[in-house]
């Protein structure tokens, strides 16, 4: 059987078999080619070991170091919470009306809000936080609650209209048609002085006289509203339900009363003072600190944040 | 290298056959150490310049920051989206080994290869503890006594020494240096640091203390590359096989004049060859062209009285001129030839372009990121509000003050999260530190019933150097104001 011999043609010696006549040449693996082979066995020898590895009826074998994704995840959220910890530790004992003069602070706040919005208000308010029929624009002027760090932080914490909160936004709208306080004619003349508040209908001596008998105790005798009611200032741009006639017509005929749930006990204190900073930072935040950083020039040409920490 | 053996009998592997040049003036030997110093001393020193760029920068001429993405050169300061300039170093050093190879072959090899410079520099070493090729040899086959393991055991600590001041070397491109060392040595630095570090200890190592001329012939593709482009017209270290052959010693000649050729078969050009080949069997991957094989034999030929050159630097074609009987060319005939020139060409016109394009670029930049969702809304007074991201770029290393100003939208009117909406304005001034890019968040407001339409910010900055930058964008509005 083992007939090695010397090929001729090529100088090489056969490996010694012969298959109808055919023989093969004896060219070995490269040896470096072979050690490699030889330490990678090795390896896995000890993969096998150390790792989870055989398949077993309900799991695999667990592997002497006891490595898991899950664990690793684990280990990495306890890092992230820990590199955390301090932020939102500083977080938890400042005040919210502190934090515009604690720049690092706010721009941490606001991050963090701007991923628990996304987890908790997007449902409403959309991804924009630009609301939609019913559900206010966070990013305009127009605040039904107040607009100021506390005043946001206090309506997220207590909610609007959360039955079972003392301290939630409440109030009550009549619902002047569906309860039969005014005829429908009488809705259509407030709806048509509502609306030349902001000069879209021409005066109504009608409207005006039911609206200071009805609704100015609320809106305010000149129509622009009161926070403390949550009554929505009508003369501006802005309607929450839509101004067109019948729209501000089916808002006097069923009133409304929009809702939003009071966040403490669902989300902890830092993560709604996190929610009210982002919602202040979206350009209709109102009370600013004076900022001294922008438009004075020559300020800024003192030392900056340290050369290189701004990316592109 | 591998002996011609009778077909069958060469074995699968062969061990490799151990190196011991020996030392030999002359001024390629020269050359070589002067290639050694000057290379040395600009990988080791470099890191250690220092470049004044004033408070807002690091110090150092020299350094890649990757941490922060800059990256500095004496007076240039490259960011990430300025790449190309190092892409472009790149292209124009492989056409540089173009270049070098079309006009004196393999010299990148043979000079300043960094295997080549580490090479050297451990068999300078193993002469300095063993003593020359005869007592290295004499070493080696020495059986394991006192003084072996005496020798080697320093010898190896030499090469540790300075291999570990190679890969030291190397993370100070990185870093600060002098802050790096210190931290270094108190164990504050980064661990990729230390692993870099040992990592090129290893390597510096185990390639120039031990494998050395088998990177070149068996891992290195460089050669390869080089065997492909060479041609007849390529210098190269070449035998003069006419003129040398038959061998023979000095008193073979004496007995036979015109019958023996000029070799005396003293194996001088083996001993010194730092890869251990022959050259006499001609070119081969395995020479590196570094010429120390001429220096000996130049050495040898004036001690016998023959005329220098029986190895020497020659084209293939000079040579079949030379076999002919013509006269030796000049080297730079040889160098100077259309395919010398064409590289040059490409080469030169790379680098001016570059330099061009280092010239003329600009360093103040604005970009303009425009809020889609929502794309606009309506304030309480009926205004249409459009929110932006303007990022405002300052590549000087120190801070600028800018003016941002509307350039179109009219009545349009501007603030940013800094300051109150009662202070907008169709102008912002905003001071950007450093060597950064300044985000800022612009709320532009227009009156109601604007239209949507294209418009544009407009950067200026306002220091004596000037500079400005415009990006458009559009304002978005309802399609009926109601």
């Amino acid at each position: 059987m083992a007939n090695k011999r010397i090929d001729e043609a090529t100088g090489i010696e056969t490996v010694g078999h012969s298959w109808d006549g055919i023989e093969e040449l004896n060219n070995p693996l490269p040896r470096w080619w072979l050690w490699t082979l030889y330490a990678t066995i090795v390896f896995a020898i000890g993969y096998v070991i150390v790792y989870p590895a055989w398949p077993m009826v309900n799991q695999a074998t667990e592997g002497l170091w006891g490595w898991s994704s899950r664990g690793q995840l684990a280990g990495e959220l306890k890092a992230e919470e820990a590199r955390r910890a301090a932020t939102l530790a500083a977080l938890a004992t400042t005040p919210i009306t502190e934090l515009p003069a604690k720049p690092e602070l706010m721009r941490a706040a606001i991050e963090g809000g701007r991923a628990a919005f996304r987890v908790n208000c997007v449902q409403c308010h959309g991804s924009g936080a630009a609301g939609s029929t019913g559900y206010p624009n966070l990013r305009d002027d127009d605040w039904l609650w107040g607009g100021n760090l506390q005043e946001i932080e206090a309506t997220l914490t207590n909610g609007i209209r959360h039955p079972g909160n003392d301290a939630t936004h409440q109030s009550l709208m009549p619902s002047f048609g569906k309860d039969g306080i005014l005829p429908a004619g009488d809705i259509t003349a407030v709806a048509d002085h509502v609306l030349s508040l902001s000069g879209k209908a021409p005066a109504n001596a009608r409207g005006a006289e039911l609206f200071a008998n009805n609704c100015a105790a609320c809106h305010g005798p000149d129509g622009k509203g009161q926070r403390q009611f949550g009554a929505p200032n009508l003369s501006d741009a802005i309607w929450l339900y839509g101004g067109k006639r019948d729209q501000v017509e089916a808002s006097i005929y069923k009133a409304r009363a929009g809702v939003m749930p009071a966040w403490t006990g669902k989300l902890d204190p830092v993560t709604i003072k996190m929610l009210a900073a982002y919602v202040h930072s979206l350009g209709g935040g109102e009370d600013f600190a004076p900022a001294p950083a922008v438009a004075a020039v020559a300020a800024a040409a003192a030392p900056a944040a340290g050369a290189g920490n701004g990316q592109n | 290298m591998a002996k011609t053996e009778p077909a069958g009998s060469a074995p699968h592997y062969v061990p490799r056959e151990a190196v011991f040049p020996k030392v030999m003036d002359g001024p390629f030997r020269r050359f070589k150490w002067l290639m050694l110093v000057v290379t040395l001393t600009i990988y080791y020193v470099t890191p250690w310049l220092r470049w004044d760029r004033g408070p807002h920068a690091p110090d150092q001429a020299v350094l890649v920051d990757l941490a922060n993405r800059r990256f500095y050169m004496f007076s240039i300061e490259i960011w990430p989206q300025e790449f190309y300039f190092v892409a472009g170093l790149l292209i124009m050093a492989g056409i540089g080994l173009f270049l070098v190879t079309s006009a004196f072959g393999r010299a990148w090899c043979g000079y300043s290869c960094p295997q080549t410079i580490w090479t050297d520099l451990f068999q300078h070493v193993d002469r300095l503890i063993d003593g020359d090729r005869n007592a290295q040899l004499r070493l080696e086959a020495a059986p394991w006594g006192a003084t072996k393991v005496f020798k080697r055991g320093l010898k190896w600590s030499i090469y540790l020494a300075i291999s570990f001041w190679t890969g030291g070397a190397w993370i100070m491109y990185f870093a600060d240096a002098p802050t790096l060392t210190v931290d270094f040595w108190t164990g504050q630095a980064a661990p990729v640091a230390y692993a870099t570090v040992a990592v090129l200890t290893a390597t510096t190592f185990i390639f120039g203390g031990f494998m050395r001329e088998q990177v070149c012939i068996y891992m290195c593709p460089w050669p390869r590359i080089q065997t492909a482009m060479l041609d007849e017209s390529s210098l190269i270290v070449t035998y003069k096989d006419w003129r040398g052959e038959p061998r023979g010693s000095v008193k073979a000649r004496e007995k036979n004049p015109g019958g023996i050729g000029d070799c005396i078969d003293c194996n001088q050009c083996v001993a010194v060859c730092p890869t251990g080949y022959d050259i006499r069997n001609g070119p081969d991957i395995a020479c590196i062209t570094c010429g120390l094989c001429i220096d000996a034999c130049d050495t040898v030929m004036g001690q016998i009285g023959r005329p220098r050159g029986l190895i020497d630097y020659a084209t293939l074609d000079d040579c079949e001129h030379e076999r002919a009987g013509g006269e030796r060319r000049p080297i730079l005939k040889t160098v100077l030839r259309p395919r010398t020139f064409a590289y040059f060409g490409v080469w030169a016109a790379i680098g001016l372009g570059l330099l061009f394009a280092l010239g003329t670029r600009e360093r103040i930049d604005l970009s303009v990121a425009k809020d889609r969702n929502p794309p606009f809304l309506l304030l309480s007074n009926g205004d249409v509000r459009n929110d932006y991201t303007i990022k405002l770029r300052n590549m000087e290393t120190r801070p600028r003050p800018m003016s941002v100003t509307l350039e179109g939208l009219p009545g349009g009117r501007m603030w940013t999260d800094e300051m109150a909406q009662d202070r907008a304005a169709r102008r912002l001034d905003i001071a950007v530190p450093a060597d950064q890019t300044k985000p800022v968040r612009v709320y532009v407001v227009a009156p109601q019933g604007t239209a949507q339409q294209d418009f544009a910010f407009v950067l200026a900055a306002q220091d004596r150097d000037g500079g400005g930058d415009r990006a458009e964008t559009r304002f978005d509005a309802p399609e009926d104001s109601q």
